[in-house]
C-alpha cells in the first residue's frame, strides 16, 4: 500500500494496508537511531515547523529530532513566544508560515478539529500532533510499533486503555489504529471519564479495573489529567489511585506476559505505581524511542508522491 | 507484465563462471582476504554477495564478513517520485573502520546508486577503501564512477532494459536485454 495522503490528521479513516506501511518504514528508521552517526539526508532542503499552542516536550522533541535525524530543517514555535499572543488567527500563523517555504507544519493544539482547519487553509503538509481531546496519531501509531515489536502481531491481542478517556485524544487514536489492526480494545475508567457514546467505536467498556485488566494482553495506562481536577470529575487523586490506578496486584490479573504503556509524562503513584513503571514488563522508555523512528517514517512517507486525498 | 522479445546475455553457466572469476579478482588485487568485507545493495546485490562470499571461502577458505545496504534514505531523486518506494533493512553488523569494502550490485548504469550506497556506508563509519564489483556494466554513467571487477561490459541504449533474475529472488539465474520502446 503506498502512502498518498496529503496530511495526517488523524487515525480514523486510514487504513489497515496505510498504517502497516508506517510501520515497516519505523523499522529500518529505528535502526538509524542506534548508528553513530544518526543523520540520513533523505529530507535534506525540506523544512519542518513544529507549531506548539499547548505545552509539550516528548512530543515536540521527538518530532524536531526526527526531522533533524532525516536532515531537514526545523523551527519551533510555542505560542507562548509568538504573534499569537498577539491576536494572530491560526489560519494567518499558517500563512505566514506557508509564505516563508514550510513543507509540514506539525501541529499541536488545544482545539479538536485545529489540525483540519489548518490543513483546508495552507498548502503545505499538516501533520496533527495532538489536537483537543480529538486525536494524537503518531501517539497511536508509536503505541502499535511498540506492541508489533514486543508481541510481533497486534491482531487478537486484547488492548486495555485505562483511564481519562474523555479528555483522551490518545484513547481515540489508538481505539481507532488498534481495531483497524484487529485487535480487542477494552477501555476503562471512572464513569465520569468515560465518554457514553464511546462503546459505539467498538470498544468494551468497564468501570471496574479488574474486570477489564482479566487477561489483557496490553494495557495503557493513559495520563490522569491533573489539570482537570477541578471539575470535580473525580473524588480525589488518592481515590483515583485506589480504584483506578495500575499496581503490581492488579497486573497478576493481565496475562504473565502483559506489556504496559503510558505516553507520558507519568505521574507515578496516581494512574501507574512506580515498581510498575520500572518493571520489565513496561515499555515506557522505548515507546519514547519509537516515537522518533514513527515519526521519521510519517515525515519520510508524506515527503513523496503528488499529496492527495487528506483525511478530512 | 507483457516485456517484448529480449535476448539473453546470460545463462545459469556464464553467471556462475563470471561469479568465480569475479571472486578470483577481489582475492587477487587485494593480495588475499585481509580485513576484506562484502556488502550487497539491495535487492540483488546481496545475493550476488553470498555467492562471492561463498566462492572467496571456497578459494581462501575465510568466510568473509557480509552485509546488505538499504539505499533508499540516501535517493537524490525522492522528490521526483510519486510515491515513496519501500524502505527496507540495512544490516552491516560489523565496523566499517579500516576496512576494505566491495559493494556488490547487480547492474552499473548512471552510478547513483553507487554514490548513495558510498554515502551510506560513511555515515556508518570510515573505511580503508571502497571498490565495486557489478554483474554487468551497461554504460551511460552520469557521475564519475567506475568498477573495479565488471562481469561483463554490455553496450546499451538507453531505452533498453537489462534484467537480472537470480535464483534467490527470482527463481532462475540469467541475465537479460529488452527493448522498451517496442
Amino acid at each position: 500500500m503506498k502512502w498518498q495522503r496529503k496530511d495526517l490528521l488523524g487515525i480514523r479513516g486510514i487504513n489497515r494496508e496505510e498504517i502497516i506501511s508506517i510501520l515497516d518504514t519505523a523499522v529500518p528508521m529505528k535502526d538509524v537511531l542506534t548508528r553513530e552517526i544518526k543523520k540520513v539526508p533523505t529530507l535534506r532542503g525540506k523544512s519542518v515547523v513544529c507549531l506548539f499552542y499547548e505545552p509539550s516536550t516528548r512530543t515536540r522533541t521527538s518530532f524536531e529530532l526526527a526531522a533533524k535525524y532525516m536532515s531537514a530543517d526545523t523551527v519551533n514555535i510555542s505560542t507562548s513566544s509568538s504573534s499569537v499572543t498577539k491576536g494572530e488567527s491560526l489560519i494567518d500563523t499558517g500563512k505566514t508560515i506557508e509564505a516563508m517555504g514550510v513543507d509540514i507544519v506539525v501541529l499541536r493544539h488545544w482545539a479538536s478539529g485545529a489540525a483540519h482547519l489548518l490543513s483546508r487553509h495552507v498548502k503545505a503538509r499538516v501533520i496533527n500532533a495532538g489536537d483537543g481531546a480529538h486525536e494524537h496519531p503518531t501517539q497511536a501509531l508509536l503505541d502499535l510499533f511498540t506492541i508489533r515489536e514486543r508481541k510481533g502481531r497486534l491482531s487478537g491481542l486484547t488492548v486495555t486503555i485505562l483511564g481519562d478517556i474523555l479528555y483522551s485524544r490518545v484513547a481515540r487514536s489508538n481505539i481507532w489504529g488498534l481495531t483497524a489492526m484487529g485487535a480487542k480494545v477494552r477501555v476503562c475508567g471512572p464513569a465520569t471519564l468515560l465518554p457514553p457514546e464511546i462503546a459505539a467505536l467498538g470498544v468494551q467498556v468497564f468501570t471496574r479495573v479488574e474486570e477489564a485488566l482479566e487477561g489483557a494482553d496490553v494495557v495503557n495506562v493513559l495520563r490522569l489529567q491533573l489539570e482537570r481536577q477541578q471539575k470535580g470529575l473525580f473524588p480525589s487523586i488518592r481515590e483515583y489511585s485506589r480504584l483506578f490506578g495500575l499496581n503490581q496486584e492488579r497486573l497478576r490479573l493481565c496475562r504473565s506476559d502483559v506489556l504496559v504503556l503510558h505516553p507520558g509524562p507519568m505521574n507515578r503513584g496516581v494512574e501507574i505505581a512506580g515498581d510498575v513503571a520500572n518493571a520489565d514488563v513496561a515499555a515506557i522508555e522505548e515507546q519514547v524511542t519509537n516515537g522518533v523512528a514513527v515519526r521519521m517514517a510519517v515525515l519520510y512517507l508524506m515527503m513523496g508522491g503528488s499529496g492527495s486525498g487528506a483525511v478530512h | 507484465m507483457n516485456l517484448p522479445e529480449k535476448a539473453q546475455l546470460m545463462d545459469a553457466t556464464g553467471l556462475r563462471r563470471a561469479i568465480t572469476r569475479i571472486a578470483h579478482e577481489i582475492v587477487e588485487k587485494n593480495h588475499g582476504v585481509d580485513g576484506l568485507v562484502l556488502v550487497g545493495i539491495r535487492r540483488r546485490g546481496v545475493p550476488l554477495a553470498q555467492r562471492l562470499q561463498a566462492k572467496i571461502q571456497a578459494i581462501e577458505g575465510v568466510m568473509l564478513p557480509l552485509g546488505a545496504l538499504d539505499i533508499t534514505l540516501y535517493r537524490d531523486d525522492l522528490t521526483t517520485l510519486d510515491v515513496q518506494p519501500v524502505i527496507r533493512k540495512t544490516e552491516v553488523p560489523f565496523a566499517l573502520a579500516g576496512k576494505k569494502v566491495v559493494l556488490v550490485d547487480d547492474v552499473l548504469y548512471t552510478g547513483r546508486t553507487v554514490r548513495a550506497a558510498m554515502d551510506a556506508l560513511m555515515d556508518m563509519g570510515r573505511p580503508k577503501a571502497i571498490q565495486l564489483a557489478v554483474l554487468i556494466d551497461r554504460g551511460h554513467r552520469e557521475l564519475p564512477i567506475r568498477a573495479d571487477f565488471v562481469g561483463k561490459n554490455v553496450p546499451t541504449a538507453r531505452k533498453e532494459n537489462v534484467s537480472v533474475r537470480l535464483m534467490e529472488l527470482d527463481g532462475d539465474d540469467s541475465v537479460s536485454i529488452q527493448d522498451l520502446t517496442v
